[in-house]
């Protein structure tokens, strides 16, 4: 109850903050990019190369951006949003697990 | 220039629709014209339709729950009333296409507009007072949740006079709920009933929780919550988490119906398996979401009449939010039949069957709460008795059917309708009507009838043993849901047996009835002057019935669990404060109810086809919403001396009792 | 019992905190909704996932997608997020010129990141590739559909705070208001990172 602004609740940004995370954001994007264009690349590495970008982008995103923070003021929009990971990976993972699984016994034409 | 919309959409020709529709114009023209000669008009729309007071929110949630509760209980009985004669040569009097609309309509209504409003309303009234919050966090949100929700209830009952509803069972699976099977606007008035309502109740959810995080009275700790806010708490919880993948399943349904997308058809790649799944990821939680306040009433009432406190409270709340993560994880015993396969199948009967563990733990803390006490029998707690035995039958037979080989059997059969009956009407309906007694007198001022309500609570049980208990045998006899017709004379019995239960459910609801105006007209002698009828033990019971506008004229500050019964033993439960401090309470608005009456003008052109006006008013939704963004005048201060003046009155009011409060043996107030 | 009570300096107390924490619930709320937005993108998350490859006979996203293109996309919002950054650095100091300007600047990019999805949306059309032809592409373009959606919603709102922001400058309502689209904002492109790695690299490769 002592912010001296109203807009508490997540923090501000400064000018390094943005430019950290935007410069970080760039090579974490441009990788996964150049990886698939140039073709160079097996198909799993790839795949591992881009997903680890992309969490990792997300991370930096959230830190950098969106000021996620586990001060007490930030603490209860960190565990809301870890909550919300947990559903979506049970909703998403479970969700691809039962329809491959329904697909390979009824469809098995299409794993062929 | 409207779209589908002809005359021909009005079934001219179904007697059973136009009688009804005759008997609610004459009842609606009645209501209306009271309200003109009585002149009520500014009186209602200033105090209640934009009213953003959370008690009165509350109660006109309930007020439609229990409309619609009269509307889906007549689709059930019209259905049990074609089984008990429909065998063999006689069809009965419901032709399949209506009947199918009645078995649908059934199930949409009575969870979504019945049991969700039921549930929400009680939650408004009841947990902004027990956490000693003036209002909610958001509190013209809250009648802009409210409004849409109505939305939805206009949109399904317009269906009823124009047009049809889906014929589709109240899942709405395709490829059947698709284009090519179901071509008329049934399924569109599903899909947008469900999406306007559904929006308002997530939008509740945001709003609820907001509340009890950062709005409770000071002292009030995690482990200081009344355990009915609790229960809501993680019901919103669930909320939040499922109802955005009903928004996103039912979106996808309508891209196949309206743009001619593939996600559920057959054709082109499409998989109707997909949206059972994500339904149910939806329906699952959902039932959770139904059924978690209910156990918070019942923990809330076997306390209070009981006298006791809560047994293992610690135990209760980790239980509830033991159910609040595996309801996530067990959806698929929905749908073992898929075909998804043996390890499959077998992860989700088990993660079901653990479900059991931690709701057999909140029974146990209730028996052991009454176990000791000075049980008074009120009906309250006859309600929560019959649950704890009901509940446990429909318990069992969901154990019983989260076994995927006992499933195939029973999927799909009448077994299967009465163990969800059992589980809904045994758990979550008695809770609700448990809170509707216990809460009442908080609301208006004086209690219910304590006769008629045990009438009501005897022919209910009575009736939904008699009702359902046949259909179990029935589902072991090999008898499908949502037949309209058979032809084995061995199911007629048990269907007639069933047809009577439902009779007597009847009389439930009309003793319900009457002991609402009886208690009216009995009012005074029913009044509650002390705003504790029950000798409560939580902040709500500490402020008048019905509370004032700002709940509190102080805030309260909590030192335990139960913190009323906790300031009633150290003797400072109704001390006054030496001078009264402004209270900032926010002002009524009209923009909720625009948007949802927008809402449904825009659900009622999408189903028809009508794009203008569709166009029209979404705009106009939107434009109302940054309209009120710009209205800075939304909030005010009452002036102390307005707080001290119905402060006083308050206590004029009840001094005389409280002095006989007072002098009573301490023993019988803990 | 005495009817004087300790509770009178209390009340002042809780009063203020009652005012003064609005904004506070008000950015809470906003994020409590950015997440049940979240569980709303993975349901169709889940669902591309699973009808990814339901071509039905036509393309897939190896025959469809353009990594350069993408590549233009994904630079327009990245640098718009930076922008909306500084706008809320000058909003919080207090100045009003530069607030708007990196407003309008932010607008811009979103603007343009619209116009490229709906070109690029255009061009698969007219070659016959519309959401109706299969379900692989009807999931795709129903989750990029989504996020652009949202983006034209973030830039309706941000047409709304500049104008609130001219009329009644930097209050405290519209700094609340601004944290919530800032939120909204840099959640888009959360979300826009899951699409380019999940539709359009993984489709690809």
């Amino acid at each position: 109850m002592s912010q001296a602004h109203s807009d508490a609740g997540a923090g501000h940004g400064s000018y390094g903050s943005y430019a950290i995370g935007f410069i970080l954001s760039v090579i974490l994007t441009a990788i996964p990019f150049a990886m698939v264009m140039s073709g160079q690349f097996s198909q799993s590495v790839n795949l591992i190369g881009m997903l680890v970008m992309g969490v990792v982008q997300i991370v930096v995103h959230l830190v950098c951006f969106l000021h996620m923070n586990t001060s007490s003021e930030g603490r209860w929009n960190l565990v809301a949003f870890l909550f919300t990971v947990l559903i979506i990976v049970m909703l998403v993972g479970l969700a691809i697990w039962i329809m491959v699984n329904a697909d390979m016994l009824m469809m098995p034409w299409m794993f062929q | 220039m409207f779209g589908k919309l002809t005359l021909e959409a009005v079934p001219f020709h179904e007697p059973i629709i136009m009688i009804t529709l005759a008997v609610v114009a004459i009842a609606g023209l009645g209501i209306f014209g009271a309200i003109t000669y009585y002149r009520k008009w500014g009186y209602l729309w200033t105090e209640w339709l934009t009213s953003v007071d959370h008690k009165k929110i509350g109660v006109m949630y309930i007020l439609v729950a229990l409309i619609m509760l009269l509307r889906g209980f007549a689709d059930a009985i019209m259905m049990r009333g074609q089984l008990a004669i429909a065998e063999g040569a006689s069809q009965g009097y419901l032709p399949p296409e209506h009947y199918d609309q009645i078995f649908t309509a059934h199930g949409v209504i009575m969870i979504i507009f019945m049991a969700m409003p039921f549930m929400v309303g009680l939650m408004n009234i009841a947990v902004p007072l027990q956490i000693g919050a003036r209002d909610v966090a958001f509190p013209f949100l809250n009648s802009l949740s409210f409004w849409l929700f109505v939305a939805g209830a206009i949109l399904v009952n317009v269906s009823l006079g124009v047009g049809e509803f889906a014929r589709t069972g109240w899942v709405a699976y395709p490829p059947l709920a698709e284009l090519g099977y179901s071509p008329g606007v049934g399924v569109d008035y599903y899909i947008w009933a469900l999406q306007l309502s559904g929006l308002g109740t997530l939008l509740t959810g945001v709003n609820f929780l907001v509340t009890v995080f950062k709005m409770r009275a000071p002292g009030m700790s995690w482990m200081k919550i009344p355990v009915f806010t609790w229960a809501c708490t993680f019901t919103n919880v669930l909320i939040v988490a499922s109802f955005p993948i009903l928004t996103a399943t039912l979106g996808l349904l309508s891209l196949d119906r309206y743009l001619d997308m593939h996600f559920f058809t057959n054709e082109l790649g499409g998989n109707a398996m997909m949206y059972i799944n994500l339904f149910w990821a939806w329906g699952h939680p959902e039932v959770y979401i139904l059924i978690l306040p209910a156990f918070g009433i019942f923990s809330e009432v076997i306390s209070t009449f009981s006298g006791k406190k809560l047994f293992g409270y610690t135990s209760m709340i980790w239980a509830s939010g033991a159910i609040t993560v595996l309801g996530f994880v067990v959806w698929l015993h929905h749908f073992f039949t898929m075909g998804s396969g043996a390890n499959v199948n077998a992860f989700f009967g088990v993660a079901t069957m653990v479900i059991a563990v931690p709701t057999g733990v909140k029974l146990f803390s209730w028996l052991f709460t009454m176990f000791r006490g000075r049980v008074q029998f009120t009906t309250p707690v006859l309600w929560t008795l019959g649950f704890m035995v009901t509940f446990t039958v429909g318990g069992m037979t969901g154990v019983l059917l989260a076994v995927p080989g006992a499933d195939y059997v029973l999927h799909n059969s009448l077994f299967l309708i009465a163990h969800f009956h059992n589980t809904i009407i045994g758990g979550a309906v008695f809770g609700y009507l448990a809170g509707f007694t216990f809460w009442f007198p908080k609301a208006f001022g004086f209690k219910l009838d304590e006769r008629l309500g045990k009438g009501a609570f005897w022919c209910w049980i009575t009736g939904f043993f008699v009702a359902f208990m046949p259909l179990y045998v029935l589902g072991f006899m090999g008898m499908t849901r949502r037949l309209n017709h058979y032809d084995n004379p061995m199911w007629q019995p048990y269907l007639i047996v069933a047809f009577f239960g439902a009779g007597l459910i009847l009389c439930g609801i009309l003793f319900q009835l009457a002991q609402l105006v009886v208690s009216l007209r009995n009012r005074e002698s029913l009044r509650d002057v002390t705003g504790d009828p029950w000798g409560g033990r939580t902040l709500e019971w500490s402020t008048s019935s019905p509370p004032p506008f700002y709940n509190f004229a102080v805030t309260p500050s909590v030192r335990a669990l139960d913190a009323f019964q906790d300031m009633k033993e150290r003797g400072e439960a109704y001390l006054r404060p030496d001078h009264y401090a402004p209270i900032h309470m926010p002002k009524n608005t009209s923009a909720g109810l625009i948007i949802g009456l927008l809402g449904a003008v825009f659900g009622f052109a999408l189903v028809w086809h009508i794009w203008w006006l569709g166009a029209v008013s979404f705009i106009g939704m939107i434009a109302t919403f940054i309209a009120r963004s710009y209205n800075e005048d939304v909030d005010y201060y009452v002036q102390p001396d307005e707080v001290e003046r119905i402060e006083n009155l308050h206590h004029a009011n009840f001094a005389a009792p409280r002095q006989a409060l007072n002098t009573q043996p301490v023993a019988e107030q803990i | 019992m005495s009817s004087t009570v300790m509770h009178s300096n209390h009340a002042v107390a809780h009063d203020d905190h009652e005012h003064h924490d609005t904004g506070g619930n008000t950015v809470f709320g906003f994020w409590l909704y950015l997440m049940t937005d979240c569980i709303l993108f993975a349901s169709v998350f889940a669902t591309y996932a699973v009808l990814v490859n339901h071509t039905a006979g036509g393309p897939s996203g190896k025959d469809i997608f353009e990594l350069p293109y993408v590549l233009g996309e994904t630079a327009l919002l990245l640098v718009s997020s930076c922008t909306y950054g500084f706008a809320m650095i000058a909003a919080h100091r207090g100045f009003k010129g530069p607030t708007l300007a990196w407003l309008a600047a932010t607008f811009v990019l979103g603007a343009g990141f619209i116009g490229m999805e709906l070109n690029e949306f255009h061009h698969l059309i007219a070659e016959g590739f519309g959401p109706d032809k299969s379900a692989f592409l009807s999931s795709f373009f129903t989750l990029v559909g989504m996020h652009g959606l949202h983006v034209t919603a973030g830039l309706v709102w941000m047409i709304v705070m500049m104008l609130q922001v001219c009329r009644r400058g930097l209050t405290d309502r519209n700094n609340t208001r601004l944290m919530c689209l800032s939120l909204f904002w840099h959640f888009l492109d959360i979300v826009w990172i899951c699409v380019f790695t999940i539709v359009y690299l993984m489709g690809t490769i």
